[in-house]
């Protein structure tokens, strides 16, 4: 560090600018910037290597046991629970980064249209999901290819594109889930068991109720979701029954996490 | 510039900004003072468009904070040097910014000159940084877009001495080219040092603003003479007040001319005549937000 006189340019060039010919921030160079965030830290790296790796392990493991015999849909049934559980922290990282480290401060004065940075963030933390969607996906193939290359395994190519739509939509609403809850509750642990322990609690608890287990499916998002990971098809009534427990469990976090935002005082305490 | 009309702002009965007015003009270094707790950086998170006001309104450069396109261009904010990822380096929170704002990012390497940060420092993730570092990161930030407004709260904490030194270079530089600039602190002596124009804050009020000197100068004479009785009778006899000092010499509640002219009646010699410099913005300061202080009692016991 030195303190040397400034000699130079210390902004305020004036004379010229009034400032007419600066343009406000795209939604797409928000987009990227929001992107870049979740990937420009340790912790955010580290959550997407992690979910990499522990993909990868469960690939592992399924090529070691049984013989490695495996389809290429049972190995991406077995690369999306990971991806499950842990994507959606990615979203909430995203959103609650902001206030853990005070950089809201930053974010809004740069951009004081709040919830076009909240919808920046869940498109962005949509991009990396989907990247790792391919990546895990890619990595599925691969671990077929090696168990009917060596193991003697019967190859089976039996992912449709459908289902692979299907596990992108998925990402979607995982990712936007995420980000949702983190802008509700700003705090990453608060978030983070939120939205692992609420469905979860909710579906135990829905259980026990007689006569629940008919409207489960409409408001419980991992019933409704559950074709979705699983290869699963959709009809009508299905469709239905996601759009509804979406509602529930993306939709309303989501709007009420950017209206908070968009309504509360960003201070640095 | 910077326009701020009957400000206020309230959290439940509490009044932390009541009723605050001044305006920054371009080409100053305008300082706003105050102790902790006195509404400072509510005032400042309100011009920025970041804490609703409850009623009032402010304006950057003729339209409110959050009006601006890319605010990022026209107005420098540092209001927490704390406010940055502890994860990400210096040169990324450098880079996140001039991607969001659009200024070239061959800027950077200029920005981290102009504050004193090395490429090496710069590299360091800001976990590590000291106050001191956070500061000149949080000014480089500020910097970046090369607006035309800074708005820097408490900008010259944890800075050294050579450091507030070298900030009072930069934002007169900053200003003389045209720029407003206002900065808060609750630190006198760095007031001093920096801002030409002062506002100075007490309980969420504005209980004195202007030139730095001509609040200053309020402040009367320092006069000893071979005669400070005589010179004393004097001076109260021309209205002025006239304080013996225990050291030796006169404190007087008058310009030095008038005191020079009074010892001249009087045929009293001087020894030593001087602008009450020794008083400062302290016990301005102190006497300020005491007034303010009594105020608030006497509204109290009336109450």
């Amino acid at each position: 560090m030195t303190t040397a006189t400034p000699t130079r340019a210390a902004g305020a060039s004036r004379t010229n600018r009034p400032g007419a010919d600066l343009r406000p921030v795209s939604f797409a160079t928000l987009t990227l910037v929001e992107w870049r965030k979740q990937l420009d830290t340790r912790a955010g790296r580290w959550m997407l290597a992690v979910i990499a790796i522990i993909t990868a392990a469960v690939l592992a493991v399924m090529m070691a046991v049984n013989g490695g015999n495996h389809s290429f849909s049972a190995f991406v049934v077995g690369t999306t629970t990971p991806m499950a559980m842990l994507l959606p922290i990615v979203g909430v990282l995203a959103a609650t980064s902001e206030w853990s480290q005070r950089t809201a401060l930053v974010t809004f004065t740069l951009e004081p249209r709040r919830t076009r940075v909240g919808l920046a963030k869940v498109v962005g933390a949509i991009g990396s999901g989907l990247a790792l969607l391919v990546l895990t996906v890619g990595l599925a193939a691969l671990a077929h290819l090696l168990v009917v290359a060596f193991r003697d395994a019967d190859p089976a190519w039996d992912v449709s594109l459908r289902a692979v739509l299907y596990l992108a939509l998925s990402v979607v609403l995982f990712m936007a889930q995420g980000v949702g809850f983190g802008l509700l509750l700003r705090s990453t642990p608060a978030a983070i068991v939120t939205l692992l322990l609420a469905p979860t609690l909710f579906g135990l608890v829905g259980g026990l109720v007689p006569g629940m287990a008919d409207v489960l499916p409409w408001i419980d998002l991992g019933t409704a979701g559950e074709p979705l990971l699983f290869g699963g098809a959709l009809d009508g009534q299905g469709w239905a029954q996601l759009a509804a427990a979406t509602l529930i469990w993306v939709v309303a976090p989501l709007a009420g996490g950017l209206w908070r935002t968009a309504r509360s005082e960003i201070s640095s305490s | 510039m910077i326009t701020v009309e009957h400000l206020t702002k309230r959290y439940g009965p509490a009044v932390a900004v009541d009723d605050v007015s001044f305006t920054v003009e371009p080409g100053h270094v305008t300082g706003f003072l105050g102790p902790n707790g006195a509404g400072k950086s509510t005032t400042m998170r309100m011009i920025c468009g970041l804490t609703p006001a409850t009623s009032g309104s402010a304006r950057v450069l003729g339209k409110p904070f959050t009006a601006l396109a890319n605010p990022g261009r026209r107005v420098g904010v540092l209001l927490d040097a704390g406010a940055q990822h502890s994860g990400r380096t210096g040169r990324e929170v450098l880079t996140l910014a001039a991607l969001m704002t659009g200024v070239d990012r061959r800027r950077i390497d200029t920005t981290l000159d102009l504050v004193g940060l090395t490429d090496r420092e710069a590299a360091r993730r800001v976990g590590q940084y000291s106050l001191g570092m956070r500061q000149r990161l949080g000014l480089a930030s500020a910097l970046l877009g090369d607006p035309e407004v800074l708005i820097l709260d408490e900008p010259a904490n944890g800075l050294d001495p050579a450091g507030i030194r070298w900030m009072r270079d930069l934002l007169d530089d900053f200003a003389s080219r045209g720029g407003t600039v206002l900065l808060s602190s609750h630190l006198l002596r760095e007031m001093e040092a920096v801002a030409d124009r002062i506002v100075v804050i007490g309980r969420g009020r504005v209980v004195a603003e202007g030139h730095k000197d001509d609040l200053l100068r309020q402040a009367g004479a320092f006069v000893r003479s071979t005669d400070d009785a005589a010179l004393a009778l004097a001076l109260r006899q021309g209205g002025a007040g006239v304080e013996e000092l225990a050291t030796g010499g006169l404190s007087v509640e008058a310009e030095p001319i008038d005191v020079g002219r009074a010892a001249a009646a009087a045929g009293v010699v001087l020894a030593e005549l001087r602008a009450a410099d020794s008083r400062g913005l302290e016990d301005l300061f102190l006497e300020l937000t005491a007034d303010d202080a009594r105020e608030q009692t006497r509204m109290e016991v009336s109450a």
